[in-house]
């Protein structure tokens, strides 16, 4: 769905025939999540990080939307954790965003239960995991009982 | 930790009406300590109405949304109708994709459109407006 707002934010209109645009993509980057105020630090690390991919208003409200489910999942379900920030390219050139959110908690019993919309063990709404997961291109989790979390998510501009 | 903590947002009266807004973002404290302090402002002031302007809010997560929702339902049960107005087009996409409705929460597209469905108008004469407004 495009918005008004969106053509302002997206990346530099040059043909896809050129896998550079002369930048280098940012080094990979870790957050903790030990303390609410950490969210906070992971949202705005994210936003900047949409911002420097080169996502339109939409794309950059649904990543930090996701990684603020998926931190705050790390925080009260983990006992708190780790987001790192990467920035892919895929092999057609399009760059992305990729958050790996762990934690060594004490993982989650049954994935597909907590991938259902309206289960939650916590203070959400149970929308966490799964909403994350609609709003990323890519959306994986490995987890076990002892085992922590580790979800890894990644979204991609449109080209 | 801090038993009582402003939440720093401006509460205003207009009427019966109280007016506020939340800022960019919420960490989870300022959410609760909000909660808490429109619903005292609700009692003490005899409140039937409450605008939330959300305009500048950037993100939804489903803590803020679980956040509106109990705070519309406290509001209810103390006879006070909450509405939230001015959600961003790209927080309202995204709650969509999240699977938040909402539930019970009524919206408004602005803070006018919200002012006018609690019935609040702008009178002709201001003063004659406010007057009318004042419980009690």
């Amino acid at each position: 769905m495009a918005l008004p707002g969106d053509s302002i934010l997206a990346s530099p209109g040059t043909k896809r025939s050129t896998r550079s645009d002369g930048r280098r993509p940012p080094a990979p980057a870790s957050y903790p999540v030990r303390t609410e105020e950490d969210l906070l630090t992971v949202r705005h690390a994210v936003r900047a990080a949409t911002v420097e991919v080169g996502f339109g208003l939409v794309d950059q409200t649904r990543v930090v939307t996701a990684a603020s489910e998926l931190a705050r999942n790390a925080y009260v379900h983990g006992g708190g954790g780790t987001v790192t920030l990467e920035y892919p390219r895929d092999p057609r050139g399009r760059r992305g965003l990729r958050l790996i959110v762990k934690d060594e908690g004490p993982g989650i019993a049954d994935l597909d239960v907590a991938l259902t919309d309206g289960f939650t063990t916590g203070s959400g709404l149970g929308h966490g995991l799964g909403g994350a997961r609609r709003l990323m291109d890519e959306f994986s989790v490995r987890t076990g009982p002892g085992e922590g979390t580790v979800v890894v998510a990644t979204r991609w501009t449109v080209r | 930790m801090t038993g009582h903590r402003s939440p720093g947002v401006p509460i205003l009266r207009l009427g019966d009406v109280l007016v506020t807004g939340l800022l960019n973002e919420l960490d989870d404290r300022t959410a609760i300590a909000f909660t808490e302090e429109l619903t005292e402002r609700i009692s003490a002031e005899g409140a039937r109405g409450v605008l939330i302007d959300i305009s500048r809010l950037e993100v939804i997560d489903s803590f803020v949304a679980r956040t509106l929702m109990e705070l519309t339902t406290v509001a209810r049960l103390l006879g006070a109708r909450v509405i939230v107005a001015g959600m961003r087009p790209p927080v309202a996409i995204t709650l969509v994709e999240l699977g938040i409705e909402l539930v019970g929460v009524e919206t408004a597209l602005n803070p006018e459109q919200g002012l006018a469905a609690l019935g609040w108008r702008q009178a002709p004469q201001p003063l004659e407006g406010a007057r009318r407004g004042t419980p009690r």
